[in-house]
């Protein structure tokens, strides 16, 4: 083929560029949202409640995702070290994703239930106090960062647009949950019922107050905690 | 303005046989007060992401550098990163490509004076109102992609106006010849676009708030970012730069483009490939099987027209590799195209699964990246902002040739210190994490494998330092040529202008 007819037709050029980009993205994207197996049918995972959403927008704000996965890929090594590998079905209702691309420090995709509030609390406000060679960063601001009145309402909805199914009542009920899932001794028998296996109670040490602490740890203590694995075995798994 | 300029260029940038139907003196103004601008402030730029570079290693070296809320390495890693692709990257991209394709189609940009300052500021604000963001904690986390939604809106619209300048000078050029430069450049904005705009599609919470949620979520967020993520560095900072290649290493060193069979084949083949590699960024996720394995066998096969670009750049010297020793300016854009043969090897051999397991999530991958970004985006820019200067300026040469010297071999260690350390740590943590002891148990803790990085992180620490100081050496001697090098008189300044017989290709 005579190649300088496309040298002296921008039209032609830009097209046939236009083409030449477009094959690839299109192949590997647009079936992730046809093939029904891609994600696999497990049971147990929810949308966030309003204060691990909270929790996980300041993972996000401060960037937690430059260090840490949450992504366990199925090597023993990892299996053994982290948990079960990650499934598909746990980062569904992930706007965005977290799965991350370096691991500075450990992956998090199952640190729930690992460690007690005390000690991530310890942990956030001094790393190297309980970490002598860690190289995190300190985070004791968020102890004295309160969360007030908010528009968490908006957040529920705005996740709705894009799929999440929050209901009209998690909506309506969404900053009254944020601050009674952190309480002692409150009655979370509604807050368990729209969120399922939700870590309650007073994360940050001071019960007195709601922190933004209160919030990060309430999101990891649940991280990787939604699916009993014991349910399911690999063939179930099959993307 | 620059008619004689304008008569070497249309020989050596022109690069097409049987141009000369149009008289020089008929050549319209050029526009490079737009050029000089985004060649000042991608010094600036450069400065800074080296400058945050130093600083956010250092804190992995030391983290009680890590000083208060806004200043952690989490919240000025997308500082570095942004600074270094987007701000250094992205201005030596405008300027060049801006310089280029004026010279090569013989017209004034498209769209005159005002459109080129809608892009010049409207893209410095993008950068500005990004960095900020991230040091306020305002970010979408999807890495090379952080801004949040009123900025993306903002560089969507920037982009635009940089496509019909761009493609309307392309339109309305005096050279019956689109030249190849200008192929990879086009290809870069559109493909860019198509990539910013579809990774960026968000739902902000109001209209007044910072923040937004991304439309997709979970696998398919990240099988599109990645796709976004790897094409960025497959068509802004491959594609584009190659762009520079094809225009500035004929230009330095006065020989025509090697084979201009192989500029089309290769421009074919690298466009069509790069844009399915994105998954190898994904290997052993929850990513689909099936998805990672084109993702590997598209990042294998890259290799070969990647390659081909390296090959094309490297032989345009045949016949006048001595310019090597001579040069030092033409030596940064040969050793760039080294070091993008180099790590366009490295890629697909990272890309294959088996290798990937070890080297994922390390800091390989880092020094990887850093041999791409200072070894061949780095140094192409450094080539041409070097070239440019005393042309844009009228200088009849740099003020300093010893100092582009000193630049070169200060900043060629620190690559070397740099991606060896990175190697050699990401290496000791893969084996480390998945190394096991005689009775069957994981041999290491996490922390002590973060203890054992700490002397490579002190290293590269040292590496970046040295590439930071390589480029004061580079803003004194652009500084003094503009300040303390005389005018230039009479035909194009700076050796290597002559224009003679470069760039006939065989039709």
């Amino acid at each position: 083929m005579d190649h300088s007819i496309i040298e002296k037709s921008t039209p032609l050029l830009v097209l046939l560029t236009l083409v030449a980009v477009s094959i690839g993205g299109l192949v590997q994207i647009v079936p992730l949202f046809q093939i029904e197996s891609t994600i696999e049918k497990v049971e147990g995972v929810r949308p966030y409640s309003p204060l691990e959403l909270v929790g996980r927008n300041i993972y996000i704000r401060e960037g937690c995702y430059t260090c840490h996965s949450q992504m366990v890929r199925p090597f023993r090594d990892e299996v053994e070290r982290y948990g079960h590998y990650s499934l598909a079905a746990e980062s569904m209702y992930d706007h965005p994703f977290q799965w991350g691309s370096k691991r500075t420090g450990p992956d998090l995709a199952r640190i729930g239930g690992k460690y007690s509030n005390d000690w991530h609390v310890a942990h956030l406000i001094d790393p190297r106090s309980v970490l002598p060679h860690s190289i995190m960063p300190a985070y004791g601001f968020l102890l004295d960062k309160e969360l007030g009145q908010t528009d968490i309402d908006q957040h529920l909805a705005t996740l709705r647009i894009v799929g999440v199914p929050y209901s009209d009542e998690m909506i309506a009920a969404a900053q009254a949950d944020l601050t009674i899932q952190a309480l002692v001794d409150a009655d979370t028998d509604d807050l368990l019922a729209r969120y399922p296996k939700a870590v309650t109670g007073d994360f940050d040490g001071q019960p007195s107050k709601l922190t933004e602490m209160d919030a990060l740890i309430a999101y990891l203590q649940m991280l990787g905690t939604l699916v009993d694995f014991t349910n399911y075995d690999t063939s179930d798994l099959v993307q | 303005m620059s008619t004689t300029a304008a008569t070497a260029d249309g020989a050596a940038g022109g690069g097409m046989a049987a141009v000369r139907d149009i008289p020089l003196s008929e050549t319209p103004g050029y526009n490079e007060e737009i050029v000089k601008r985004f060649a000042i402030i991608s010094v600036f730029w450069g400065v800074v992401a080296f400058l945050v570079g130093v600083v956010i290693a250092l804190q992995l070296a030391f983290p009680l550098l890590n000083f208060g809320e806004y200043l952690t390495f989490g919240r000025l890693r997308p500082v570095h990163t942004s600074a270094a692709v987007v701000a250094f990257g992205g201005n030596v991209l405008f300027a060049t490509s801006l310089y280029i394709v004026q010279r090569t189609c013989r017209t004034g940009l498209f769209g005159g004076k005002a459109m080129a300052e809608i892009i010049f500021w409207g893209f410095q604000l993008v950068i500005v109102l990004a960095a900020a963001g991230y040091v306020l904690g305002i970010t979408q986390s999807k890495e090379y992609a952080e801004p949040e939604w009123y900025v993306d809106i903002l560089l969507a619209l920037v982009w635009v106006v940089y496509a019909v300048v761009f493609l309307g000078t392309v339109m309305t050029r005096r050279e019956p010849h689109i030249y190849v430069a200008n192929w990879f450049f086009i290809a870069f904005i559109i493909t860019v676009a198509m990539l910013h705009i579809t990774n960026a599609l968000a739902v902000p919470v109001s209209i007044t708030s910072t923040k937004s949620y991304t439309l997709f979520s979970g696998v398919q967020d990240a099988m599109t970012q990645w796709w976004y993520g790897h094409n960025m560095v497959g068509f802004f900072l491959t594609a584009g730069f190659l762009g520079i290649m094809y225009y500035f290493v004929p230009k330095r060193a006065e020989r025509p483009i090697y084979s201009y069979r192989l500029s089309i084949v290769h421009f074919w083949a690298i466009i069509f490939l790069y844009i399915w590699a994105g998954p190898h960024h994904l290997h052993y996720t929850a990513l689909p099987d099936w998805a990672q394995t084109l993702g590997m066998v598209f990042s294998v096969m890259l290799w070969m027209p990647s390659w081909g670009g390296m090959i094309n750049g490297i032989m345009t010297l045949s016949g006048a590799w001595g310019k090597l020793r001579t040069d030092p300016v033409l030596r940064f854009m040969v050793v760039a195209v080294a070091f993008y043969g180099m790590s366009t090897f490295e890629g697909p051999l990272m890309s294959v699964k088996q290798v990937n397991a070890l080297s994922h999530y390390t800091d390989w991958t880092i020094g990887h990246v850093h041999s791409g970004a200072l070894g061949w985006v780095a140094f192409v820019g450094f080539g041409a902002i070097y070239h440019l200067v005393p042309v844009l300026w009228k200088r009849e040469r740099l003020y300093s040739e010893k100092l582009v010297e000193a630049h070169f071999w200060v900043s060629t260690v620190a690559i070397v210190v740099y991606i060896t350390s990175m190697w050699m740590s990401g290496i000791t943590q893969g084996l480390m994490w998945r190394s096991y002891d005689e009775l069957g148990f994981l041999q290491f803790s996490f922390s002590e494998t973060v203890e054992m990085l700490h002397p490579y992180y002190v290293v590269r620490a040292l590496g970046g330092l040295l590439f930071l100081l390589g480029s004061f050496l580079m803003v004194y001697n652009l500084w003094m040529t503009v300040k303390a090098v005389p005018k230039a008189t009479g035909t194009e300044p700076v050796s290597g202008q002559s224009g003679a017989g470069v760039a006939a290709p065989a039709e």
